[in-house]
């Protein structure tokens, strides 16, 4: 075999924000769509090694690995950092011996990392959810609209987000961040 | 703005107004130059020079003044423009603030403001009464396209919209509160106050540069001790300086929506001299409230009297505006026309500011007490039961012509301006826009809030609560919260008239204006009920009272009065037009804020999309995709681009970006089953490790989508869908199975953008993928056609399928997205180096349709079921059920002579036919001719070396070898019906 495949990520070299609003593409990571039924909600957690969520709106966090609730049977599953892949979290998935689909889309999507005072109003932009600290809380997770396309959206601090998309509709979805970053410092 | 003291205006008035006169700004009407000072309006500005003439009514080409101080000007519109690029007709004067370097015009005006040669139309308006346009340009029909619409859009709309792309930015913001509300005078910012102590978050919102509403005009407010004005602005300060509040001013909020979302048009920079580059032109704020107090106020009348238009005539509160806030004088010899005392205060103001109050003609016999008796102490006339009943002067009002009531002895007196005002009309825009429900209020004529639709209250003037103090509680209790706040105030809201005055009733034909800005008078009102309109909404729309900007603000109440007189019925019986939204004009730049450029629709790309681009791409839009539509060479047109794609792919191989096709992981113990439901085919018999290719239909029996569907394990499927019926078929499968098939255990996820996706079609392409692949053996015996597997390529984890939609031997390599491009670089350089090519989907479409593989949306319709299609075969025999079983039965599905899916070839092979071209079978037929059908894909085949098609043709399997004809406009194409596979027909090399 000649030589091994490399990868390009889709938002390589994208740049934007501002004084208010730092946007930063994420580093690749694995994700998992995962589906299952309630009864087998406690043997899938168990397997992954965190809670799987079970209210609206709500992730859980564990040992690099988040849950984010996105309906009352599915879950997208991120694992961060070089160590994990997306086999491993479809063996943990498969270790439950419980009913279950598992499917990698950890190239389906991409993320923007969007942090600073301003990056809630930036979101605003193009996503009508109230990102208030009240109502989405740190540790809060979404599937919403922003502008013409849908992502993901999960509050990871006070003043950060993580902005979870398709890649082909990454472009877009930097773009309007750029431009709600400029009008988010205002 | 400069801080060099120059001449801003004769009319100033030393010590009047807020404005401070240490920055100016320069500017220029119609091509003078004039000085403002920071603050000021273009209104107040133009007015301190003495400037009223600024417009041209539209219909009759009048020359009009300034009538208001605010939003709800009907006739000071201007082209305003900072520089080429930034040019805006029809803005309000008493909005726009001046910036330095405005350059402003007039408009509807040729040659000039005061000599105008439309205004002809004003001595022909007995030709252009109400209902004109629909008259005169019914007959004869043929002239409607020739003169009537052009001459009615040359007519139509005033101002010259803008011809330069809008270098300008507009910004978006989604915004959710407890508390919203609109309007920040007396009431608004105690409710503010009141809502903010609980805790609630707050949006305030006002239209004017600064809070402080009817405060602006009127003196006599005091509110805990404080001047009115300045307890305003000192209350904004502090509800500013609260985290839960959020001010918002030169704000409008335009529409209320429904659950409690409303529209907020901000306009930022408008009023800057030299706006930053990030801040943006206007901000749209799209805002879910969940409560929302309306305080919008009142607004005040004009008196509907003969020639009641001319520059200089003025509402009352305009002129205190511009007199206590701006500092402008209107005039030097004022006169007053009223039905209200609430004139009487602007005489007063004006009187103390020195300026010669030439009488105060009251309509009413007996007005307020309090007011006489003050008009005495300053020593001005009072003229009660009086009328003006006409005015004189071109360009500017000269004098008013004085009557008492009933009697016909005239005299004139002259005037440089007159105040009017026939009282207040309670502001319930938002609030009917919320769909509430207005009662009338018989004792004050006057429509009021009554039934609620949403989370709202109204409070103050716009809710008819007159007494300042009775206001604050109404905001305090609105609010929700406990605080103190205590106003008095001598100014009266209540009372006046509504509809004509004396001297403009039914037996009169004066010009007595009702809607300034689409020139309706009285008469045209009166003309409408004649003639039949006897409904509000009729009579709106034949006279074009209270249309476009206006929205019944000024017209409304007088020209229902006016009706209802006319129809013998009380108002309420005559009833209300509907408000709409926006309550002002909205620009377009703040609707689609940053929806322009790239960001107006996303275009979707591929993980290959760079390298493609670089090898000379040109890409076409399927659905929101770019896709690589073909590969020119240097001096290739498309078509021989595409021709040499074609042939290449047949001779040695090609390389297709297939990654926009759609993708849907299908898992779980159910999925066979499952599959069997939604495709017309049976799963259950297909192995581990095969593909097969799966019609989709409808409960109609008709065909919804095709693909070829992959079992790479008995509990998981890998469906392929068009590229663009990738979300729709997704949204259909995931239907079916939570409203019929809830039962199954099986679950849908979208896998389209998780695979690069690259074809190897053509004769080589076993040989260019083998040394990419590990871990299958890719040989025919062992991966025959319609095979499946999951291997690595180049080290990475794949998906292989050997898949054809050439006819050729094919694979299909699926690769995570990001590692797309590198593979895909490795198999280019090696199909390059063995003689082959990239192929875009221009080829694909030609090569497809040389094999007559159908392309779902092109050679279907929504028609067409599978046995129409050729597909028959495709349809399980077996099933005893799946969507579409039952529809595939209906009688018409399977009667004799449906249209059938059939090859074309013409007489001369050179001749490609149009796609969507009829067919027929006698070209000599005279018309309407019988249609037998059309045809749906045509192409020049190089690899045949002749035009090929394919055509859905009534009965067209039955009529294979007969000869139909294509009547095109300039000749008839004689056609031969075949079956629609035209290369390699007994399909062998798709084995190889």
């Amino acid at each position: 075999m000649a030589e091994l495949a490399t990868r390009t990520l889709p938002l390589a070299g994208a740049h934007g924000g501002s004084a208010g609003v730092r946007l930063t593409p994420a580093a690749p990571a694995e994700r998992l769509s995962l589906r299952a039924r309630a009864e087998d909600v406690a043997a899938l957690s168990q397997s992954l090694g965190l809670d799987l969520p079970t209210k609206p709106k709500t992730s859980a966090s564990a040992s690099g690995r988040t849950a984010l609730w996105l309906g009352p049977d599915e879950w997208l599953v991120i694992a961060e950092g070089a160590g994990s892949s997306s086999s491993d979290l479809k063996a943990a998935c498969a270790s439950s011996g419980v009913l279950h689909s598992a499917v990698d889309v950890s190239h389906r999507n991409t993320a923007i990392l969007v942090e600073g005072p301003g990056s809630a109003a930036a979101i605003n932009a193009g996503c009508p959810q109230d990102l208030s600290l009240k109502s989405f809380p740190v540790g809060a997770c979404t599937r919403t609209i922003f502008g013409k396309v849908e992502i993901v959206l999960l509050r990871t601090g006070e003043e950060s987000f993580r902005v979870e998309v398709w890649r082909s509709f990454s472009d877009y979805a930097f773009g309007l961040l750029a431009e709600g970053a400029r009008d988010a410092v205002l | 703005m400069s801080a060099s003291v120059k001449n801003v205006g004769a009319f100033r008035i030393k010590g009047a107004g807020r404005l401070t006169p240490a920055r100016t700004a320069r500017f220029t009407f119609d091509g003078k130059s004039y000085t403002a000072m920071e603050g000021d309006t273009v209104a107040s500005a133009l007015l301190a020079h003495g400037v009223h003439l600024v417009g041209r009514s539209f219909k009759y080409h009048r020359p009009r003044g300034i009538l208001t101080a605010g939003p709800e000007e009907p006739n000071a519109l201007l082209d305003v423009s900072r520089d080429a690029a930034r040019r805006q007709p029809n803005v309000r004067a008493t909005v726009q603030e001046v910036f330095d370097g405005a350059k402003i015009s007039s408009q509807n005006r040729w040659p000039s403001l005061s000599f105008d040669v439309g205004a002809v139309n004003n001595l022909f308006s007995p030709f252009f009464a109400a209902g004109f346009y629909y008259k005169t340009f019914m007959w004869p029909r043929q002239a409607w396209t020739k003169v009537y619409e052009p001459f009615i859009r040359r007519a139509a709309g005033l101002g010259v919209a803008p011809t330069e792309e809008d270098p300008d930015r507009y910004a978006n913001r989604f915004a959710h509160c407890d508390v919203l509300i609109a309007g920040a005078g007396v009431a608004g910012l105690t409710a503010a106050l009141s809502a903010a102590s609980t805790g609630a978050e707050v949006i305030l919102v006002d239209e004017q540069p600064e809070v402080g509403g009817a405060l602006h005009f009127d003196t006599s407010t005091t509110i805990d001790g404080q001047d009115g004005y300045d307890w305003a602005q000192d209350t904004a300060a502090k509800l500013r300086a609260m985290p839960n509040v959020r001010v918002l001013t030169r704000t409008t909020a335009f529409g209320y929506y429904n659950h409690g979302f409303l529209g907020l048009a901000e306009r930022v920079s408008d009023h800057l001299d030299r706006p930053g580059r990030d801040v943006p032109r206007e901000r749209l704020w799209q805002v879910r409230a969940k409560r929302v107090i309306i305080a919008t106020g009142s607004i005040e009348r004009h008196m509907v009297f003969a020639n009641n238009d001319r520059p200089g005539i003025m509402l009352a509160s305009a002129v205190r505006t511009f007199l206590n806030h701006y500092g402008v004088a209107v005039g030097r010899n004022v006169g007053v026309y009223t039905a209200h005392d609430s004139a009487y205060e602007a005489a007063f103001d004006l009187k103390r500011a020195g300026v010669h109050i030439a009488a105060i003609v009251d309509c009413r016999d007996r007005p307020g007490e309090a007011v006489l008796a003050e008009a005495r102490a300053l020593g001005i006339d009072v003229l009660t039961g009086h009328s003006v009943t006409d005015t004189a002067g071109r360009l500017r009002i000269r004098s008013m012509t004085v009557a008492r009531n009933g009697n016909f002895d005239i005299r004139k007196i002259e005037v440089d301006s007159l105040i009017v005002s026939a009282g207040w009309t309670p502001s319930v825009h938002l609030f009917s826009q919320s769909r509430g429900k207005l009662r009338w209020d018989e004792a004050n004529r006057r429509f009021l809030p009554d039934t609620y639709a949403q989370d709202c209250v109204s409070v103050g003037g716009c809710n008819g609560t007159d007494d300042v103090a009775e206001a604050i509680d109404e905001a305090i209790a609105a609010g929700g919260g406990r605080v103190a706040v205590h106003g008095e105030s001598r100014f009266n809201w209540t009372g006046g008239m509504i509809g004509a005055a004396e001297g403009a009733g039914p037996d009169t034909t004066v010009k007595a204006f009702i809607d300034f800005q689409h020139d309706v008078t009285a008469k045209d009102i009166r003309l409408a009920v004649r003639e039949g309109m006897h409904s509000i909404e009729h009579i709106k729309r034949f006279t074009t009272n209270g249309m476009a900007s206006d929205q019944g603000k000024l017209s409304n109440m007088h020209g229902l009065a006016i009706a209802a007189e006319m129809l013998d019925r009380p108002i309420p019986q005559v009833g209300l037009t509907t408000f709409r939204a926006p309550y002002t004009p909205v620009t377009y730049g703040t609707l689609v804020a940053h929806s322009r450029g790239e960001l107006f629709d996303p275009a979707r790309k591929t993980p290959m999309h760079e390298l493609e681009a670089a090898e000379g791409a040109a890409f076409e839009d399927v659905g929101n995709w770019k896709r690589a539509w073909y590969f020119p060479r240097r001096g290739e047109d498309m078509a021989t681009a595409v021709n040499r794609e074609c042939r290449t792919v047949r001779d040695v191989a090609g390389v297709f970006d297939a990654s926009t096709l759609g993708k849907i992981e299908v898992v779980g113990p159910d999925a066979a089953q499952f599959l069997n439901l939604l495709y017309t085919n049976a799963w259950d018999t297909l192995q581990p490790g095969k593909c097969r290719y799966g019609i989709m239909t409808r409960e109609d029996g008709f065909i919804y989508d095709d693909g070829v569907v992959g079992r790479l394990a008995e509990d998981r499927f890998y469906v392929t869908t068009t590229t663009g019926g990738a979300p729709r078929v997704l949204h259909h499968m995931e239907d079916y199975l939570q409203t019929e098939f809830p039962h199954l255990r099986v679950w849908l996820t979208s896998t389209t953008e998780q695979w690069a996706v690259i074809a190897v079609q053509g004769p080589k392409a076993r040989e260019i993928i083998r040394p990419f692949v590990e871990g299958v053996d890719i040989s025919n015996e062992t991966f025959p056609h319609m095979s499946v597997a999951e291997c690595e390529v180049m080290g990475v984890p794949a998906r292989l399928f050997r898949m054809s939609f050439t006819g050729e031997l094919g694979f299909e390599v699926n690769v995570p997205a990001d590692y797309g491009p590198t593979v895909w670089k490795a198999i280019w350089e090696r199909t390059k180096g063995m003689g082959g090519c990239l192929y875009g989907t221009e080829a694909m479409h030609v090569l497809r349709a040389e094999k007559g593989y159908i392309i779902v949306g092109q050679d279907t319709d929504g028609t067409v079921t599978p046995d129409d299609a050729g597909l028959g075969w495709a349809v399980s025999k077996k099933k005893t059920d799946f969507v579409g079983i039952r529809g595939l039965k209906r009688p018409d599905l399977m009667r004799e002579g449906r249209k059938q899916l059939v090859g074309l070839v013409t007489n001369r092979p050179s001749d490609v036919l149009e796609e969507g071209a009829q067919i027929v079978a006698d070209p000599n037929q005279p018309k309407p001719m019988t249609m037998l059908g059309h045809v749906t894909s045509a192409y020049w085949s190089e690899n045949c070396g002749r035009s090929i098609a394919m055509a859905l043709v009534a009965g067209g399997r039955a009529r294979i070898g007969q000869t139909l004809y294509v009547p095109m406009k300039d000749r008839t194409i004689a056609v031969e019906v075949t079956d629609t596979v035209f290369f390699d027909k007994d399909g062998g090399r798709i084995h190889g």
